[in-house]
C-alpha cells in the first residue's frame, strides 16, 4: 500500500519537473537547467516504476535483471550516439531519437494487446498508440535519412495525395475493426502495425528537405500523443502528463514553425514545394554572374563600416562557425561593426545557427532577429552571405510562381555590397534558382566556406 | 453507448488532466524567442521518452514464460531508453554553447 502511495508520490514529482523544465526551457538563461530538471525528474519516475510498481504478482528476478541490461545498453548507446555526432548533424539526431520514442510506444501496443481484451476502451488506448506510435517512427526514421543525406529528392507517386488518403483510411477501417470486434488473433494488429508504418513512410516521403523541421516537431507530438495514450491504457499519470505536455506543446512550435515560413501546416503536409518544375519554372532570371577572389573580398570588407554575416547550412556543412567568428573579430579589431542576420529557418531547424555560433563564442548580442535587421541591410556595406540561399532569395517576394513565394526572407538585397560564399552554383535545399546571384552589386565566391574565410582572415592580416 | 458513459464516469479525472496539460503546453511554448525552438523541440522529445514507463510496465506485468514477450519488451525497454538518455544529452549538449553568453 505504502509502496503504490510512493509510486505516486515519484510520478507527481516527476509531472511537475516535466512542466517547470519545459518552462525553463523557453528562456535562455535557465534552458539548460531546466531540461537537467526534467530529466532528473525521469530518472526518478522510471526507477520508482521499477522498484514500486506491483504488477499483482511475483515477478521473477531475471525480468528486473533484463530491464537493467536494456536500460543499460540504451544508456551507453543513446549517451555515446549524443556525445560524439557533430552538432551540425543536430537535427537528424532529434528526429531519431524521436523515432525511438514512437517504436517504443508501438511495441507497448503489441505487448498489451492479448491482456485487455475485454474492455473496448483499453482496445482502443492501444490500437491509438500503436498506429501513432508506428506511423512516427516510420516517418522520423525517413526524416532522419532525408536530413542525413542518404534520401535527398522527395519521392513522389503520382498522386501521392489520393495513395496516402487511401492507406491512412485503411488504418482507420482496420483499427475501427480491431477496436469493435477485438479479435483473439493477434495477426490484425499485426497487420495494422505493418500498415500504420507505410503509412508513416508515405506521409513524410513526399515532403521536401526544406520542411523536415516542422515535420520532426510534428511527429515529436505524435509520439507525445503515443506515450499519452500509455498512460490511459495504465492509468499513469507520469505518462498522461508528458505525453500530453509534449503532444500539446508540439503542436504549438509546429505552427510557430509554419508561420515562420509563412505556410500553413496544410500546405507542408500536402505539398507546395517541388510541386512546380524544379529549375524554377522555365522562367527562372538568368544573367551574369560575377566572381570574386579572396584579395578583392577582403579589400572591400576591410574598408567598409558596417558589415552583416548571414549564415546558412552552408555554414554549418563546411563546420566555418569558429572561422567566421575569427573573421568576425578581425574586423571588428579593424573598427567595422560586424552583425549577423538570423533568419528564423536559417539552416536545417530554427535556431539552429544560434546554436552554431554560440559554439563558436560568438557574442549573443550580435546576433539580430530578422524583423530587427531588415532595416538595417541598406546602412551595410558589405551584406557577406555564408552558405544560405533559400532565406535570402529575392523569389520569395517578387515571383507569385514560386514555391517559396511568401516567405519572409532577409533583405539583403539592400545593402550596398552582396558578397555570396557558395560551393557552386547548384540551388539550394528548395531545389530553386537564386535570382539574387545575379544581381549587379552581387560577387560570388566560390569554394568551400571555411577556406574562403580563412583566405579572407589572411588577406586581411596583411593589410 | 452505456459503455462510452462508464468510460468518462471512470475516467473523469483523467480527462480533466488531458485539458489542463494541453492548455498547459499551449501556454509554455507560447512566446520563447525563435532562438530556443530547436533546443525546446529536443526537450520535449526527451520528455515524451516517458513512454520508456509503459515498457517497464509491460515487462513486469509479462508472464515470465512468454519469451517472444519478454523479447519484444526489452526491445521497447532498449528503444525507449535510447529516447530518454539520448533527447536529455542532446539538448544537454546544445544548450552548453549558450551558457558563456549573458
Amino acid at each position: 500500500m505504502n509502496a503504490q502511495a510512493l509510486l505516486n508520490i515519484a510520478y507527481l514529482i516527476a509531472a511537475v519537473t516535466f512542466m517547470v523544465g519545459m518552462k525553463m526551457l523557453g528562456s535562455p538563461k535557465t534552458a539548460r537547467r531546466g531540461n537537467q530538471i526534467a530529466a532528473v525528474g525521469m530518472a526518478i519516475a522510471v526507477l520508482a516504476t521499477i522498484f514500486l510498481y506491483d504488477p499483482g504478482h511475483e515477478v521473477p528476478t531475471f525480468i528486473y535483471v533484463l530491464i537493467f541490461v536494456a536500460i543499460a545498453i540504451g544508456t551507453f548507446i543513446g549517451w555515446y550516439i549524443a556525445v560524439t555526432v557533430d552538432m551540425t548533424k543536430m537535427p537528424e539526431l532529434v528526429s531519431f531519437f524521436n523515432g525511438m520514442g514512437g517504436a517504443t510506444a508501438a511495441l507497448i501496443g503489441l505487448l498489451e494487446y492479448p491482456h485487455f481484451l475485454d474492455s473496448p476502451y483499453k482496445i482502443a488506448m492501444i490500437v491509438a498508440g500503436l498506429v501513432i506510435g508506428s506511423v512516427s517512427f516510420a516517418g522520423s526514421m525517413v526524416a532522419w535519412a532525408k536530413l542525413n543525406g542518404t534520401m535527398r529528392k522527395p519521392i513522389r507517386l503520382p498522386k501521392y495525395n489520393v495513395w496516402n488518403t487511401l492507406v491512412l483510411l485503411a488504418v482507420l477501417a482496420l483499427a475501427a475493426y480491431i477496436v469493435v470486434t477485438r479479435p483473439e488473433s493477434p495477426v490484425y494488429l499485426y497487420a495494422l502495425f505493418l500498415l500504420s508504418l507505410v503509412y508513416g513512410v508515405m506521409f513524410v516521403i513526399p515532403i521536401g528537405g526544406a520542411d523536415m523541421p516542422v515535420v520532426i516537431s510534428l511527429l515529436n507530438s505524435f509520439t507525445g500523443l503515443a506515450a499519452a495514450f500509455g498512460g490511459f491504457l495504465y492509468d499513469n499519470m507520469a505518462m498522461l502528463t508528458g505525453g500530453v505536455l509534449v503532444g500539446s506543446a508540439g503542436t504549438i512550435l509546429t505552427i510557430a514553425m509554419t508561420k515562420a515560413m509563412n505556410r500553413s501546416l496544410s500546405n507542408v503536409i500536402f505539398g507546395a514545394f517541388g510541386d512546380t518544375d524544379l529549375t524554377g519554372g522555365g522562367e527562372g532570371p538568368k544573367g551574369t554572374v560575377k566572381s570574386i577572389n579572396p584579395s578583392d573580398a577582403a579589400i572591400l570588407l576591410n574598408y567598409a563600416k558596417n558589415v552583416i554575416i548571414v549564415p546558412g547550412y552552408g555554414l554549418a556543412v563546411a563546420q566555418a562557425q569558429h572561422a567566421i567568428h575569427e573573421l568576425e573579430e578581425l574586423l571588428e579589431s579593424k573598427g567595422v561593426n560586424v552583425k549577423y542576420a538570423i533568419h528564423p529557418v536559417a539552416g536545417r531547424m530554427p535556431g539552429h545557427m544560434n546554436v552554431l555560433l554560440a559554439e563558436a563564442n560568438v557574442d549573443y548580442d550580435k546576433l539580430v532577429d530578422m524583423d530587427d535587421i531588415n532595416p538595417q541591410f541598406k546602412n551595410a556595406d558589405v551584406v557577406l552571405v555564408v552558405g544560405a540561399n533559400d532565406v535570402v532569395n529575392p523569389a520569395a517576394k517578387k515571383n507569385p510562381a514560386s514555391p517559396i513565394y511568401g516567405m519572409p526572407i532577409l533583405d539583403v538585397e539592400d545593402a550596398k555590397n552582396i558578397i555570396v560564399l557558395k560551393r557552386s552554383m547548384k540551388p539550394g535545399y528548395a531545389g530553386i534558382d537564386n535570382e539574387l546571384f545575379y544581381n549587379p552589386k552581387t560577387s560570388m565566391l566560390f569554394g568551400d566556406a571555411k577556406d574562403s574565410i580563412t583566405k579572407i582572415i589572411n588577406e586581411l592580416k596583411n593589410m | 453507448m452505456e459503455g462510452f458513459f462508464q468510460f468518462i464516469n471512470d475516467n473523469i479525472e483523467m480527462i480533466y488532466i488531458v485539458v489542463l496539460m494541453i492548455f498547459v503546453g499551449i501556454e509554455l511554448i507560447s512566446h520563447v524567442p525563435a532562438v530556443l525552438h530547436t533546443p525546446l523541440m529536443s526537450g520535449a522529445n526527451a520528455i515524451h521518452g516517458v513512454v520508456i514507463i509503459g515498457a517497464i510496465l509491460a515487462m513486469l506485468r509479462m508472464d515470465p514464460h512468454n519469451y517472444t514477450g519478454l523479447a519484444i519488451g526489452f526491445l521497447a525497454v532498449v528503444l525507449g531508453t535510447l529516447n530518454v538518455v539520448g533527447g536529455f544529452v542532446v539538448t544537454d549538449r546544445m544548450l552548453e554553447m549558450f551558457k558563456t553568453q549573458k
